[in-house]
């Protein structure tokens, strides 16, 4: 078969310098590439899959350290960046454009503002990473909650939820403790616990508007109907239909951190901005694990994405593109959009959860 | 290339038509040593990887004897047990990710598939050998870690004890990551260049069946891959920065990471085993002198596989705290496996059917593989079923299944196609006789070694362990022996392969009688594969394939020439 050449015009026999020897024409050349990069950002949808499938696994066991994690990711910023990055996209897309109706200066300015976008959000999540890292809201064993988070974490007004910091997560805090344990034994009418003193534990320990509560015995689970006092319900827990509490109630005597820990005893944190009802979770710590690890690993691509960016320019003023060979251009936009695609995906996942 | 008149010449014969010419193959044109090491032609990369891994199977081959002399005796015999430890997981590691992985896809397949494809070279050339430099870096961080305090963890890596021992983990995972991405490379590069560059009339139906095992093998490599790409990161991170999502002391959950990991090594081990299951394809075939029977069966068996692979890893963890459900379904799924398998094994015993063995090395490799192969295949169903898998979880009976499979299935098959291709590699053919001996010393050596393996395992012998009691002394004594009579084999076949570069005949375009394209170029192939796209023909079709007294070897030549 003979060669094909290329679209060049020019009639000379010599193939276009653009042209591999062992493609037949362009335009399997071209197909070749773009097939090769289609199988590579399906391996870079598989890596960050890892990632994807254990945010699902941990969120699905332990929902409540979602809930309670993201209230300190700022879905402003996140909002920006979206918007930032959807920019993006639109000029990435129209540099090609641009470059297969050969308007180079166009296609030049417009890679430009690519590039500035991904600095832009790597700018941004400078801010949000330096915020995090301030508070100590970091990952497992950094997971260290200072000064504004720490207030939230063990607020004055939630002193009985105990310490959240340091590497296990652990409800630590003695006195805490125990009357947390109270108020499990109180709310869920084991037997040790059925008597007046524990449900007054329980009660002491609790705050005001679970005390106040009065409609229990419609609430109380079936199964322990008999052994359950009226005033240990909180309000919040009243609000749940009936049934669908005695289904949750097995829980209760699970493991520390899957339980509604004694919602009597919750605490109540509202501290610029944030807003808490309910116990505080353990290891939340693997929230921002998957956090830094899901963001990291995309930040790392938007750098990649802004250096191939940056080779296109390079490239583009050096004229080695024109409307019959455009493929790094096309190549690197495809990519570019896969860095795209998967923040779309990470900030819903992690800024809007509940 | 068929041959009608009665003038021959040697390019009739299928060789180069002068001495001129014969300088034009891919071994002396470029020369010298910068010319292979920046080299785009996937002949020379298949030649460079080749060295690369036959040294990686000598090292792994090296510790595999230290552990079983180490084993010869209960209790220390000639390390420590720490040492042992480290020996295992280096066995483990070095021949999985160094050897066996690219074993055949990077160095056979590199060198045969755009041969047998008609291509000129595969899609992206500079990418491949990128692919082998990333190869080096890999066995380099993985070799480092040999020196740099070992690792014991096995080649599972296994949290939490993966994070938390002494040792250079960091090290190995990062070359286990780096290899990945060589191995990705590779996939990926195949699968274009089957995709898009088949001449005409290299329909998908025509193209041999190592090509479609190869192309099964690409899509295991491209969509798996990346996946232990993101365990090893996570387990670095783990390691160096306590990130806790593998680890229990944090909340995290070490079953997780073994999710990971099988979700990538289960296709892995198929990544190992369907380019072997490829050769034997060829093999069968064209020492039966026969058609191949059940072509389709046969290629799309590769595929099934290739998707098969994605949904059984589960079976790897039975006893490890997964639901019962999922116990469940893997186990079914795990059965279904078989069913490709068999497509493939009772295809190749009716090619062989009525057709005119010929036993020559690759054939006697091919039998071999037949019976060692099946036998890992039918014990891996014990391992399937829930039940049996309770008692034999974590035994030396799984220690010899894997090797049946692996070694037996695997490397059996990967010494087929190294003789099957050899004089086409170097033009030169090996000493035949030698080549007998060799496969059946590796035959005996091989079953010493892991047959008494499998009565040990099934007896209650744990796997890695260090010590054991007098009552398996037995099983691993055999199983020693077993292990230096195929040391004996192996330096056997690399001496008459070494000599025969050296000394040897020089080798006739297609000195087996196989009609897939490699065999219609000379022996070593020109730098350029094929002057113009090659005609296209049944890849199984031997009607027209002769022996020529000449040249001793086989050439292709209408009907009415002779016969």
């Amino acid at each position: 078969m003979g060669k094909k050449h290329s679209s060049d015009g020019a009639g000379h026999a010599e193939h276009p310098k653009w042209m591999q020897h062992h493609f037949d024409t362009p335009s399997q050349q071209f197909a070749s590439s773009k097939m090769g990069m289609w199988l590579f950002l399906a391996t870079e949808v598989l890596l960050f899959a890892g990632l994807f499938c254990a945010y699902a696994v941990y969120r699905a066991n332990h929902m409540e350290m979602f809930v309670f994690g993201h209230q300190f990711l700022d879905v402003k910023w996140g909002a920006i960046n979206t918007c930032v990055l959807l920019f993006s996209s639109l000029t990435a897309a129209w540099s090609v454009r641009a470059a297969q109706v050969g308007q180079k200066t166009l296609m030049i300015v417009l890679l430009f503002l690519t590039m500035c976008c991904g600095g832009g959000f790597m700018a941004i999540k400078y801010v949000e990473y330096s915020h995090k890292i301030h508070d100590g809201l970091l990952w497992g064993t950094q997971y260290k909650p200072t000064g504004h988070a720490a207030e939230v974490i063990h607020g004055e007004e939630a002193h009985a939820a105990g310490d959240l910091g340091g590497a296990h997560g652990r409800v630590d805090a003695g006195h805490t403790e125990a009357e947390q344990v109270a108020a499990i034994e109180a709310a869920h009418g084991a037997k040790a616990a059925g008597d007046a003193k524990a449900a007054g534990d329980a009660h002491t320990a609790g705050d005001a508007h679970a005390a106040g509560d009065g409609n229990a015995t419609t609430a109380a689970p079936p199964a322990e109907a008999g052994a359950m006092h009226a005033t240990e319900l909180p309000a919040d827990v009243l609000a749940i239909d009936a049934a669908e509490r005695s289904a949750t109630q097995p829980a209760a005597i699970g493991p520390r951190g899957l339980v509604p820990v004694a919602e009597t005893d919750a605490a109540h944190a509202e501290a610029g901005g944030h807003h808490w009802e309910g116990p505080i979770p353990d290891n939340v710590h693997i929230f921002f694990g998957i956090y830094f690890g899901m963001t990291g690993l995309h930040g790392i691509h938007v750098l990649i994405g802004m250096i191939i960016l940056g080779w296109l320019i390079y490239r583009a003023l050096k004229n080695d593109f024109s409307p019959e060979y455009f493929t790094p251009v096309d190549l690197g936009v495809l990519y570019w959009h896969l860095v795209d695609l998967i923040w779309i995906f990470l900030f819903p996942l992690l800024y809007l959860i509940g | 290339m068929n041959v009608t008149d009665t003038s021959i010449t040697p390019a009739d014969l299928g060789g180069y038509a002068s001495r001129e010419a014969e300088s034009e193959n891919f071994l002396s044109y470029p020369k010298g040593i910068l010319s292979w090491l920046v080299t785009l032609d996937h002949k020379r990369i298949g030649i460079l990887y080749l060295i690369c891994i036959l040294t990686a199977f000598f090292i792994g081959g090296m510790f595999a004897l230290l552990i079983r002399t180490e084993l010869l005796t209960p209790g220390p015999t000639i390390v420590d047990a720490d040492t042992y430890n480290q020996l295992f997981t280096l066995h483990g590691a070095i021949m999985i990710f160094l050897f066996i992985i690219p074993g055949i896809p990077a160095a056979l397949g590199n060198f045969a598939l755009p041969l047998m494809l008609g291509a000129k070279d595969v899609a992206f050339p500079r990418l491949n050998l990128t692919s082998w430099y990333l190869w080096l870096i890999g066995a380099a961080f993985t070799v480092f870690s040999l020196v740099n305090g070992g690792a014991d963890t096995g080649w599972t890596f296994y949290t939490p004890y993966s994070t938390q021992t002494d040792g250079a983990i960091i090290s190995i995972t990062m070359g286990v990551f780096i290899l990945g991405f060589s191995s990705i490379l590779t996939g990926l590069n195949f699968l274009v260049t089957i995709h898009r560059l088949r001449p005409p009339g290299m329909t998908w139906f025509k193209m041999p069946l190592f090509l479609w095992a190869i192309y099964g093998t690409a899509i295991m490599q491209v969509l798996a891959t990346p996946v232990i790409g993101i365990t090893m990161l996570l387990l670095i991170v783990e390691r160096t920065l306590g990130f806790g999502i593998f680890d229990p002391a944090l909340g995290g959950d070490p079953v997780l990471f073994q999710h990971f990991f099988w979700f990538y090594s289960h296709p892995a081990v198929y990544i190992m085993i369907l380019p072997a299951l490829g050769i034997m394809s060829e093999i069968f075939s064209v020492f039966s002198r026969k058609h191949i029977f059940g072509y389709k069966f046969i290629a799309f068996s590769s595929i099934v596989l290739a998707i098969l692979s994605f949904l059984v890893w589960g079976h790897h963890m039975f006893p490890s705290g997964q639901s019962q459900l999922a116990n469940f379904v893997f186990s079914a799924l795990t059965f279904t496996v078989s069913i490709p398998t068999a497509i493939k094994m009772f295809n190749w015993l009716a090619t062989m059917y009525k057709g005119e063995i010929v036993l020559k090395t690759p054939m006697l490799y091919a039998l071999s593989f037949m019976f060692l192969f099946g036998i890992g295949g039918l014990t891996g169903l014990f391992l399937g079923a829930l039940a049996v898998d309770i008692h034999l979880h974590d035994t030396y009976f799984v220690v010899a299944h894997f090797h049946y499979v692996m070694f037996g299935g695997t490397v059996i098959a990967f010494l087929a196609g190294l003789h099957y291709w050899w004089p086409k590699v170097f033009g030169r053919m090996y000493n035949e006789t030698l080549g007998r001996i060799g496969a059946a010393i590796i035959f005996v050596g091989f079953n010493m070694t892991f047959l008494s393996q499998f009565v040990m395992g099934s007896q209650g012998m744990p796997r890695r362990y260090y010590n054991y009691l007098d009552e398996y002394t037995i099983y691993h004594h055999i199983s020693t022996g077993g292990s230096y009579l195929m040391a004996v084999g192996f330096f056997l076949i690399a001496g008459y392969l070494l000599h025969s570069l050296l000394k040897g005949k020089r080798a006739p375009a297609n000195p087996w009688g196989g009609n897939t394209l490699e065999w219609h170029v000379p022996s070593p192939p020109p730098y350029y594969n094929f002057k113009e796209a090659p005609r296209v023909g049944d890849p199984y079709d031997f009607s027209e394939i002769h022996w020529d007294e000449r040249i001793e070897g086989y050439v292709f030549r209408k009907a009415e020439g002779s016969a």
